[in-house]
């Protein structure tokens, strides 16, 4: 008997629902809400349920499945997932899950909305389990285009005054508009996967052109050359994704003009595409070149890490805050990557889990104080806490995990990091990542207290706490973020089955 | 007396068992609070849980204490799992040290949490409920801190103590200097934590494990010969500088007085600014490998506790008085730690934890009774509330180190120790500080209970459940000082000139408060204008300039490099991003242009462009 293909279904639900919503829910905004929460819901307990059903003892690739494709050319549709895929996929599956109630009140065009948000998370899904580098390219493009529609259509703009030597450039290019982030957004990202392409291309020609199957290509030993240039490749392309510095400044602009869900979805998942890319593929494929370039890759994180809270501690735009807070965060991401010791590259894929979640829960809440206030300037807010309270409760928890404070998903990634980054060649990538965590804690604590404590403001009246179906997309994220970081081992340890054995490639036997 | 080192680590299941239920009965009453919204709105009731929780905690602790005195146990489960063993773990380490700390931390938690049901009467029920999930959140915290076998579980809930609170000074959130009091805490403190990580951090690179079991055996068998131990221990060091308010980084506790005054009992005296004096006498094997530390401890210990001394002298806010107090003290405990008496400082943080408490429990009754905190505009309160009047001078002989009070002796065997270590200097600052102790508590009793000028209201006693526990507080600090007295506990005695000076210096303090604030002999203006009293004067006035460092740092370099970090990345990083962008879309308008339509236009650029070919086939192509 062979097993039901559990992970197709995860994948292919939320597009089942998005046909469903073009053609039989047209002018019902209910049944469109309810298709989107059925059809995310199963994929959420599917992946539920193969984070249980994962065989521990076993590692390596489950739930496989496989069908040829174009037999000639070696393409096939081939799906499974390891430990760290696993984790990524339940971590879509929560965000989906809690961005559908989180745009539960979205007005305009709804079905449409739904219907290029539920594509996109096919998308995403199809990333994390196949194994097939064609195809996931083909799902790789499939997340990143519905964007630039959802951002340009249901986005909302921002003021950025023109400055600089580059002042007359800004005027031009329209900055601070939403149609501008959309469009910054899709090139930068298709920029990326040019390179990401090239890549794929080049490992498949070099070993043979026989095969896109990963677990063929891992099998593969390229020659250095090869390794050191795929390997820049992906790192490049992948990473402007994960926002490394200094292609990066599409994440502000797009998380700060895209509707709520789909911040929620870009900044939690998509950045942890791109991670995810380079840890699966660059570092999977071609440990060789890994280890080469690590010191590019962790010096570029420090970066990020330092600069990223500074850039969020000078914005006053709440959104951009929290943008910027992601490109620090993921500067852990990578930085955990790059120590390519056992401890950090937990930490890596952990923080990955942890600050989708974190941030996820960070632009729901944003896109619900905006919702109450219509303003998303933090100099007008104040004592907002007297009046949502579970908006700020929601808020600090957020805060606190990205802050690194024990007890939350945010802490155990940044530990593990810190200590793989000590055993790493570079120790003194330490030092940097700890004193991000003294500036998340200076940004996110004088954000909280300008909007949640002090006296009322006198801008706003009739405030509101957060009602029905947005406390189920709170409730949900700060469980999940409290749960992990006290019980991390739930996801360290699938995790570490895959690291363990994807860096016994790297470091030798 | 507790020793520092858990002497062969036994494992007893209903000793470890007991421990778990006393950190557990708290955490069980926080997630109750937490989850269950209506039981937190109900405010009394939710006070009601988070009592009977703490309740049930002290008496296991008690019981604890009774059965498994003498003994050290150990139990550890894998929390943070990796290939070849667990690289986090959390459990319980029960012994002397821990087990004392488990009493008090109840004990004091229980008393203050009975206290604030009155003290708090009259908030909206939802915010008391808050308090008190806040409550039993911290009292979890401690309790887990306390009982950490590792490094690391210190370190978890060494930060959760420490989100307490952050939380609890902005308890009364909407009043922005409670606000900004909380926020810096919080940062002062964490400027700390970054020490203490980076430290625990390398130290696990080194030996790969955070237990203190296995650390002190690594220690006792002189295999911890690592490099740079002692940058460690310092980085280690520097999260107990932060926690228990050691110059430079005490500033925070002074505003954290602007939450509610038995929180300041509870965490700003008692319980978690001691935790640092606590980590330093856990980690006191390992600290003994590195004895240049130690020394750099202890004067920073002796400075602190004068330095703080002098700021109490001139501060009019009676909450203020006792924070700076209560730093002065920490001085004391981090003083005889880094002498090598961690037991004398220990045994001061477990007294000083009960007349500390009480006194800040009595400030908060006076506070309640007269609605200002300023010791000018109270007096001749003692005929108003005589009971609070006496506990309040109890607790006040027992901070001024007046036998046969508690406070006698912990500081005599801090004293001692510090003798003994031959810190001449230190001793000497602790001595002039017990003076400095007993003339500004003097100060603070003439002003409010005796003083000429009148309080504004009608003053009266508290209602029995404030002064419940205040009596509790005042009897327990009589009780174990005649329990010290005895001789059976403790016990470092100095040279036999030791006692007589401080009880000297602590009447002469006495003495001045009295002739200045009581009788009017001195005039206090007159004599801080003298040199070099002026000197100090002044600066202790702009508190030695340290608050408005903090704040120039914070605005100046932080916030400055911020924004100027925001420029760069806003016009240079995605500026050379928009140039590239604008002048493709510029490039492409110009090449435009090129269509324009004409046939002629092009005919010129073709007659143009032969005419190019020809020159250079002419010239460059021969």
């Amino acid at each position: 008997m062979t097993p039901p293909p559990v992970l197709s279904l995860i994948t292919w639900s939320p597009f089942v629902g998005a046909l469903l919503i073009m053609f039989t829910a047209r002018h019902h905004p209910l049944a469109v809400r309810l298709i989107a929460a059925v059809t995310t819901g199963v994929s959420t307990i599917a992946s539920l349920w193969i984070y249980v059903a994962y065989d521990r003892e076993a590692a390596g690739f489950q739930f496989y499945e496989k069908l040829p494709l174009v037999p000639p050319l070696g393409i096939s549709y081939e799906l499974g997932v390891d430990g760290i895929s696993l984790l990524l996929v339940l971590l879509t599956s929560v965000i989906i899950f809690a961005g559908v109630f989180a745009s539960w009140t979205i007005a305009v065009r709804s079905q449409e909305f739904y219907a290029l948000l539920l594509t996109l998370v096919t998308g995403v899904f199809g990333v994390f389990v196949t194994l097939d580098l064609f195809v996931f390219f083909l799902f790789y493009e499939l997340a990143v285009l519905p964007m630039y529609l959802l951002i340009g259509v249901w986005g909302s703009s921002g003021e950025i005054r023109p400055r600089g030597i580059f002042a007359w450039a800004y005027r031009e290019a329209g900055v601070g508009t939403k149609e501008y982030a959309a469009m910054k957004l899709t090139l930068y990202l298709l920029f990326g996967s040019a390179f990401i392409l090239v890549g794929i291309f080049a490992l498949y020609v070099n070993a043979g052109a026989s095969s896109f199957s990963f677990v063929d290509l891992e099998g593969v030993s390229f020659a250095p050359a090869v390794q050191r240039w795929v390997f820049l490749a992906f790192y490049v392309g992948f990473g402007v994704l994960a926002g490394i510095w200094p292609l990066h400044t599409w994440s502000p602009d797009g998380h700060a003009s895209a509707p709520t869900a789909v911040s929620m979805l870009h900044a939690g998942v998509l950045m942890k595409l791109g991670a995810y890319g380079v840890v699966r593929m660059g570092l999977g494929l071609l440990p060789g070149g890994a280890a080469e370039l690590a010191w590019l890759m962790g010096t570029i994180a420090c970066v990020n890490i330092v600069y990223g809270a500074l850039s969020a501690m000078a914005q006053t735009d709440l959104k951009y805050v929290i943008a910027y807070s992601s490109v620090s965060h993921m500067g852990i991401v990578m930085l955990g990557a790059a120590t390519l010791t056992e401890t950090g590259l937990n930490g890596s894929v952990f923080q990955m889990f942890a600050h989708g979640v974190m941030t996820g829960l960070f632009f729901a809440l944003v896109g619900l104080v905006y919702e109450k206030a219509h303003s998303r300037e933090i100099g007008k807010m104040g004592g907002f806490g007297a009046v949502m309270p579970g908006i700020a409760t929601a808020f600090t928890v957020g805060g606190l995990s990205s802050l690194g404070l024990p007890a939350t998903a945010g802490f155990i990634a940044e530990l593990l990091t810190f200590l793989g980054a000590w055993r790493s060649d570079h120790q003194w990538w330490l030092f940097p990542a700890v004193a991000g965590t003294f500036l998340t804690a200076v940004y996110v604590l004088r954000v909280a207290k300008q909007i949640f404590w002090g006296p009322p403001s006198p801008h706003f009246h009739d405030l509101e706490d957060a009602r029905g179906p947005e406390w189920v997309a709170l409730v949900l994220l700060v469980a999940v973020l409290v749960l992990f970081g006290m019980a991390p081992g739930v996801a360290i340890g699938p995790i570490d089955t895959a690291t363990t054995l994807l860096l016994s490639r790297i470091v030798g036997p | 007396m507790p020793t520092a080192v858990p002497h062969g680590v036994g494992l007893d299941p209903a000793a470890t068992n007991m421990a778990l239920l006393v950190v557990l009965l708290p955490f069980v009453a926080f997630v109750l609070l937490a989850v269950v919204v209506p039981l937190r709105r109900r405010g009394q009731a939710a006070g009601a849980v988070s009592i009977a929780a703490i309740a049930v905690a002290f008496l296991a602790a008690l019981f604890s204490w009774f059965v498994w005195k003498g003994d050290a146990h150990v139990q550890t489960w894998a929390w943070i799992p990796a290939d070849e063993g667990p690289t986090a773990t959390v459990g319980v380490l029960l012994d002397p040290l821990s087990n004392a700390m488990l009493v008090l931390v109840t004990l004091v938690s229980l008393l203050v949490q009975i206290y604030s049901l009155a003290y708090l009467r009259d908030e909206r029920a939802p915010s008391l409920g808050r308090y008190y999930t806040y409550q039993s959140l911290f009292a979890f915290s401690m309790l887990g801190l306390v009982l950490s076998p590792s490094f690391i579980q210190m370190f978890v809930f060494w930060e959760l103590v420490g989100l307490c609170s952050y939380l609890l000074i902005g308890y009364w959130y909407e009043r922005p200097s409670a606000a900004r009091a909380a926020v810096k805490a919080f940062w002062i403190t964490k400027l700390g934590d970054l020490g203490f990580v980076i430290g625990i951090v390398m130290l696990w690179a080194a030996t790969g494990t955070f237990e203190f079991h296995a650390l002190f055996a690594l220690a006792q068998e002189h295999a911890l010969a690592i490099e740079g131990l002692g940058t460690i221990m310092l980085l280690i060091y520097l999260g107990a500088v932060g926690k228990s308010a050691q110059f430079p980084l005490h500033v925070w506790l002074p505003d954290a007085m602007e939450g509610p005054a038995p929180v300041s009992a509870l965490i700003h005296a008692a319980t978690m600014v001691t935790a640092g004096v606590f980590m330093v006498t856990r980690a006191q094997p390992l600290f003994v490998l590195v004895p240049d530390v130690l020394v750099l401890i202890g004067w920073v210990g002796a400075f602190t506790a004068l330095l703080a001394a002098t700021l109490a002298c001139v501060e009019s806010d009676i909450k203020r008085v006792l924070a700076y107090s209560t730093v002065s003290q920490l001085g004391y405990m981090m003083a005889a730690v880094g002498a090598g008496a961690p037991d004398a400082g220990f045994l001061h943080l477990l007294t000083h934890g009960l007349f500390k408490a009480l006194l800040f429990l009595g400030a908060g009754a006076v506070i309640h009774a007269v609605g200002t905190n300023d010791i000018f505009r109270m007096g001749g309160l003692f005929r108003a509330m005589p009971q609070t009047g006496v506990v309040f001078i109890v607790g006040t002989l027992a901070l001024a180190g007046l036998p046969p009070l508690a406070g006698f002796f912990s500081k005599e065997a801090v004293l001692a120790g510090v003798w003994d270590s031959g810190m001449t200097w230190p001793f000497l600052m602790l001595a002039l500080t017990v003076l400095l102790t007993a003339f500004y508590m003097f100060r603070v009793v003439f002003l409010t209970f005796f003083g000429r000028v009148p309080a504004t209201g009608h003053p009266h006693e508290p209602s029995w459940t404030m002064r419940g526990p205040l009596w509790v507080l005042a009897a327990l600090t009589v009780l174990v000082g005649i329990r010290l007295a005895a001789g059976s506990v403790g016990g470092r005695h100095g040279p036999g000139w030791l006692a007589p000076l401080s009880v000297a210096a602590a009447l002469g303090g006495i003495a001045l408060a009295w002739a200045a604030y009581q009788r009017g002999a001195v005039d206090p203006g007159r004599l801080a204008a003298t040199f070099p009293l002026s000197v100090i004067d002044v600066l202790a006035r702009r508190r030695y300039g340290l608050d408005g460092l903090y704040a120039g740092l914070y605005r100046g370099f932080i916030l400055g490099l911020s924004r100027l970090i925001g420029w760069i990345d806003r016009y240079l990083v995605d500026g050379v991003l928009n140039f590239v962008s604008a002048s493709t879309l510029r490039g492409g308008d110009l090449l435009r242009r090129i269509q324009s339509g004409h046939a002629q236009d092009y005919v010129y650029g073709v007659a143009f462009g032969v005419l190019l070919l020809l020159v250079w086939s002419q010239w460059w192509a021969r």
